[in-house]
């Protein structure tokens, strides 16, 4: 299937006092209806930026971009502003982290859905009355117990979970086609953070929408995506079906935050395996690979030569961007994954 | 057995629930804590899980007489200290520290690095010498794997990792027997939870700490703890050696808490880092 969102070498910078950042340096990537693409990253790698240029939120003075970002053939980077209040909401919409700034705190919660489906009711308008039941629908659609009721309800008065809900629910308020949710569960409780992801996949199929999802959390991709892109200072530095992914990982980073994460089926007590250093500054990133100050399996040739993402054999679907041979890569890989049988 | 490094019988802790912002009133109570019984012996890493509002971090607060309990009773080595005031219960602080959540909220924005890791050493006028002093916190610095250098430094020039460490370094500074670590990592990437996790392994080893871990992923106290309670809405829900935790929970809520941590499928690569192929320059922070 064609894909809905399409970007394509996506070069962002910001001038800041201190140097250029190059937050986001030629990234690529496309989504198709009902399906979703996981970004992983860390702070500051830029998946962010990358998926938040999509919604035509990077702009500005200091903000030098370049690529291209199709949102259903347009592209999003030369659209007007104007134009621009017509798709967000409409044919793209975003849910932010923390659901407790992005939601106006005297604003009762079914007037803010009000608010998002009337700008979009186009001529022919929304009445008060027929914006509100709608409002209530789609509460319960995100299934808030007692719609009714929590309609008036203002946002201090909703748990984190709900909160999250009532966001869902303004974003979908108009059933944009491309979702964006960075980081939606974040600040939740696992526990809740469960629901939240099941909701979102649930609406993904029902409205068919092509979904993004930002996150640090690599358990949160695995539940989701069909499809993750692995970010590193700027770059995507792996990108394979989700299933694949996790199977035969690629890139030493990737590597890397799989050690790092605390799994419930790893041994009891097992030591966790950091990754040394920090993530670079983006302003002047590491010459050659951008992670060999941190990758254990460094060569001379790794800090001149800069990688390409490219495929791997028999995977085309599956793109790495190391210098490492793959036979080296695989063999070094089974090793890690060994370990832990033993 | 001896007696329990620390312990809570019976503890409650209730807020007023109020209303009105001039004319306050009391319309009630909510019962943070609600009889809870656990003990933490010498040695041990016990972990204390639980989701917003199950009362881990009250509880926590008062184990540390950070918290005055409204019933119950705290015990330190045997030693009723539900009420401690005064000279015994500075000294008692000086053997049970708190590494806090948020290292940004817990560093004074204008004191250096090595200004706040000092501060304990003023509170408790230890180390009077200036050098000596200087001395102690670059040691410090160094253990939590920051380096002496980083002591002219402020909390804004340095990443959510290197706060996390400056806390900790305080918090070991006087040499403390207990250390409560209250979601240490939740607000750090993955990458650099692993090392300020490894950080806390490796200075409870080294120092022999008993260490109470807080936290809301039963992922990251199975690799931490040997032991874990399970809290839910003030209340106890189960308290059991981790791998008989994990392999058997006995509560619902357990296995609910449980099921809801994502799953990663493939294999879980462990164990230590392989060599370098080469001599290379990866090197910790």
């Amino acid at each position: 299937m064609s894909a809905l969102l399409r970007v394509e070498d996506l070069h962002v910078a910001f001038d800041t006092r201190d140097g250029t950042v190059q937050a986001v340096d030629g990234v690529s990537f496309a989504v198709a209806p009902g399906r979703t693409l996981g970004i992983v990253g860390e702070s500051g790698s830029g998946k962010t930026v990358a998926a938040t240029s999509a919604m035509g939120l990077v702009r500005g003075p200091r903000v030098r971009t370049s690529g291209r970002v199709l949102l259903d053939g347009e592209d999003v980077l030369e659209a007007s502003a104007e134009r621009l209040r017509g798709l967000r909401g409409a044919t793209i919409a975003m849910v932010f982290q923390d659901p407790l700034s992005a939601l106006h705190p005297l604003i009762r919660v079914g007037d803010q859905i009000s608010e998002a489906l009337r700008a979009h009711a186009g001529a022919r308008g929304l009445s008060r009355a027929a914006a509100r039941a709608r409002a209530i629908e789609l509460l319960d659609q995100v299934a808030i117990q007692d719609p009714r009721r929590r309609v008036d309800a203002y946002p201090h008065e909703l748990s984190g979970g709900m909160r999250q809900r009532a966001l869902i629910a303004m974003a979908i308020a108009n059933e944009p086609r491309v979702l964006i949710a960075d980081e939606p569960t974040t600040a939740l409780d696992v526990t809740v953070q469960r629901q939240i992801l099941a909701l979102l996949r649930r609406l993904r199929d029902e409205l068919g929408m092509a979904m993004v999802l930002i996150t640090h959390d690599l358990g949160v991709v695995a539940e989701t995506a069909d499809e993750v892109a692995v970010m590193y200072a700027g770059r995507i530095v792996e990108q394979a079906p989700a299933a694949e992914l996790f199977a035969t990982p690629q890139h030493p980073y990737t590597w890397g935050l799989l050690r790092a994460m605390p799994r419930l089926d790893a041994p009891a007590g097992s030591a966790l395996v950091p990754i040394p250093g920090k993530p670079p500054s983006l302003i002047g990133p590491p010459s050659g690979c951008r992670f060999h100050p941190r990758c254990a399996y460094v060569r001379e040739r790794h800090r001149q030569v800069d990688p390409e993402l490219q495929p791997v054999n028999g995977a085309p679907e599956h793109r790495v961007a190391c210098l490492l041979p793959e036979a080296e890569r695989r063999a070094l890989w089974a090793g890690l994954a060994a370990e832990s049988v033993r | 057995m001896s007696a329990p490094l620390a312990e809570v019988e019976q503890l409650v802790k209730r807020f007023p629930l109020t209303r009105g912002v001039v004319l306050r009133r009391r319309v009630g109570e909510v019962a943070a804590v609600d009889d809870v019984t656990l003990a933490v012996h010498e040695g041990e890493s016990l972990g204390i899980v639980g989701e917003t509002g199950s009362g881990k971090s009250t509880l926590a607060r008062i184990l540390l007489n950070l918290l005055d309990p409204t019933g119950g009773v705290v015990r330190w080595r045997g030693e009723d200290v539900t009420r401690v005031r005064g000279a015994r219960l500075h000294a008692l602080r000086r053997a049970r520290q708190l590494v806090f959540q948020d290292p940004a909220g817990s560093l004074n924005p204008r004191k250096t690095v090595g200004a706040a890791v000092a501060d304990p050493f003023a509170i408790h006028g230890l180390l009077p010498e200036r050098a000596e002093r200087a001395r102690r916190v670059a040691e410090l610095l160094e253990q939590v794997g920051l380096g002496a250098a980083a002591a002219n430094r402020y909390p804004h020039e340095l990443s959510g990792g290197m706060r996390q460490r400056v806390g900790i370094a305080r918090a070991i500074a006087l040499g403390p027997e207990l250390l409560v670590a209250d979601e240490p990592v939740s607000a750090l990437d993955v990458s650099i939870q692993a090392q300020i996790l490894t950080l806390l392994r490796d200075l409870r080893r080294d120092l022999g700490l008993t260490l109470v871990l807080i936290a809301h992923d039963l992922a990251v106290v199975r690799h931490m703890c040997d032991r874990v309670a399970v809290m839910r809405e003030g209340r106890l829900v189960e308290v059991a050696p981790v791998e008989e935790l994990y392999a058997a929970p006995r509560a619902d809520y357990t296995r609910e808490l449980l099921a809801a941590v994502p799953r990663i499928p493939g294999p879980a690569p462990s164990g230590p880092a392989p060599e370098p192929p080469q001599s290379s320059s990866s090197s910790s922070t």
